[in-house]
């Protein structure tokens, strides 16, 4: 689903409108008045049967953006009571997503159906070419008996009038580890011994109903409480916003974060890590390797796909390096990472230096919040500059440039870009680890989202602009060979 | 006939809220209108201090000005205007 739809739109707005809450002087009590002010008495009722149900899902969906599970919980509970709760946890939820009940529509489930657009023609292929036996004819026109169909789509293919369609659930069928099915009354459950956090069920709910748990509460809280919250923002940052990162450094500055570094900083880290073990793999005959740094695809090789952990690279994570020199610099540092994705909110859970996750709607959310005008602000200096190719990292193909890049020449590498985790690429990974080659190459690079990091789910920018103004930004950045 | 003058908001809210989108007007109207348009994208037209965020992102067509705007809508605007001109 495109990203500018409504419903993008309106998680979007309720983060705005909870921070401004946070930040105002009666927090609990503003929080409870959002869907008040979202929905008035006598408001037009866009999207649901009544005003009550709309106030309700956005309250359901305030409290996912206060970083509450909604799975469960209790319906009795007072918005203003979430909203001191959240100030009293101690540490963010276990897991990253919930799906709201309430907002789901419980969509029917996947298969073939003939519309009325069926003529009844004499022809009938669809009759003739279904293997099944589950197509007859009921008062002239086409029926499909759903026990016996296979959902192999031969009839929508041979129907000369486009009379037969499938219907699909969107988060179903964009999983792609089976992750998400419905439960006994039709809605849709994350089974989370299964999820890898990719969040593309969260992108095309077309009723918005699989929120990610925020954590912006908890980051601004410590802020408030006068930590040194250090901002460490991922590679694919340039270029979200309308501002270069040094005016994106002082306006996370002016927001109460007391540094911020480049992610980029630890990415060089994990290239020249990653070529040195790449050449040493190579010497030793190893017929691949894939990269590492993607938190979707580490969750997935976790979760589903053992048999190619032997050939994952051990390198850690860009975000790894940074934060580890963050927390050494200062241990008493509460660190957050600045994510295009909600599958590195899954990898600082299990990271102890990584404290917290704000995804990049969170941060212009923050922005919006505090009205600040990013593209007049005065840059702010990086103490350390990274190198073009680290800063590249979040585009697909750029791990692999920047091992290739850092091996400089020692090795003989051969990349092999895998872009966009699906069915389709998993079993190709599956197929090179089982033969114990992989004929495009030596090098796998592998990332979860369409484009690299700039298509992570959490994006503010299209794919294809976020991914030129990195260039434009990076063609002048010192090399990482030097 | 005076060029119709496009103006997209690029500030912080009406970014945050999907203007980004908008920016692949400024290579779809010159293609689509040759030199009867002008697009421009502007560094806030502070539009969205007046109301909700809710209604960003803004563009303007003229003095025409477009709430929750999209290529669609942007579109849509330029092609009424150019057709009351033409009448």
């Amino acid at each position: 689903m495109d990203k500018n739809n409504q419903a993008t739109h309106l998680k979007k707005e309720i983060l705005i409108k909870t921070i401004k809450a946070f930040l105002s002087n009666d927090f609990g009590e503003n929080t409870r008045l959002i869907p008040f002010e979202m929905r008035p008495k006598g408001s037009e009722v866009p999207y649901r049967c009544c005003i009550y149900k709309e106030r309700e899902i956005l309250r359901n969906r305030i409290i996912a953006s206060l970083g509450f599970t909604m799975e469960g919980a209790d319906d009795r509970v007072l918005l203003s009571s979430y909203a001191q709760k959240a100030l009293e946890r101690e540490k963010p939820d276990e897991h990253t997503l919930t799906v709201l009940e309430l907002a789901c529509k419980g969509c029917v489930p996947n298969r073939i159906f003939v519309t009325d657009l069926c003529q009844g023609c004499v022809a009938r292929p669809c009759l003739e070419n279904c293997k099944f036996g589950a197509i007859s004819i009921v008062n002239g026109k086409s029926q499909i008996d759903s026990s016996k169909c296979k959902n192999c789509t031969k009839c929508i293919q041979v129907c000369p009038y486009y009379a037969i369609v499938k219907l699909v659930v969107p988060c179903e069928s964009v999983c792609p580890v089976d992750a998400i099915s419905k439960d006994e009354q039709g809605h849709a459950r994350i089974d989370f011994d299964k999820c890898i956090s990719c969040g593309k069920c969260v992108s095309v709910c077309p009723f918005g109903a699989i929120h990610e748990k925020s954590q912006i509460i908890d980051i601004l809280l410590k802020i408030r409480q006068g930590k040194k919250v250090v901002a460490m923002i991922a590679p694919s940052i340039a270029g979200q916003l309308p501002c270069n990162i040094y005016q994106l450094k002082t306006a996370l500055l002016k927001c109460g974060f007391s540094d911020v570094v480049e992610v980029a900083q630890g990415a060089d880290i994990t290239a020249k890590n990653e070529a040195k073990e790449f050449n040493e793999r190579m010497q030793e005959g190893a017929p691949f390797m894939t990269t590492s740094c993607c938190a979707g695809y580490n969750n997935l090789v976790d979760k589903h796909l053992s048999e190619i952990a032997p050939y994952r690279s051990e390198t850690k994570t860009p975000m790894y390096y940074t934060a580890e020199i963050c927390k050494q610099k200062d241990p008493e540092a509460v660190t957050v990472f600045v994510s295009p994705c909600v599958a590195k909110k899954s990898e600082a859970l299990k990271n102890p230096n990584v404290d917290y996750v704000m995804n990049y709607e969170e941060m212009g959310a923050l922005f919006v919040a505090y009205k600040i005008e990013l593209s007049e602000l005065e840059p702010t200096p990086f103490e350390v500059e990274s190198s073009r190719e680290g800063r590249n990292f979040g585009i697909t193909g750029g791990v692999a440039k920047s091992v290739e890049a850092a091996d400089n020449g020692k090795s003989e590498v051969k990349a092999h870009l895998v872009n966009g985790i699906n069915k389709e690429s998993i079993r190709a990974l599956k197929g090179f680890a089982k033969k114990g080659e992989c004929e495009f190459g030596n090098l796998i690079e592998v990332m979860c989202c369409e484009g690299g990091c700039v298509g992570g789910n959490d994006c503010l920018n299209t794919v294809r602009t976020a991914t030129k103004s990195i260039n434009d930004f990076t063609k002048d950045s010192k090399p990482i060979a030097e | 006939m005076n060029k119709i003058k496009v103006k997209l908001c690029m500030g912080t809210t009406c970014f945050v809220m999907g203007a980004s989108e908008l920016q692949e007007l400024v290579d779809i109207l010159p293609e689509k209108f040759g030199d009867k348009v002008e697009v421009q994208c502007a560094t806030c037209l502070d539009l969205c201090s007046s109301s909700s965020e809710g209604q960003a992102p803004y563009a303007m067509v003229d003095y025409t000005v477009i709430s929750k705007a999209t290529v669609e809508s942007v579109i849509n605007e330029v092609e009424r205007k150019l057709k009351n001109g033409q009448e």
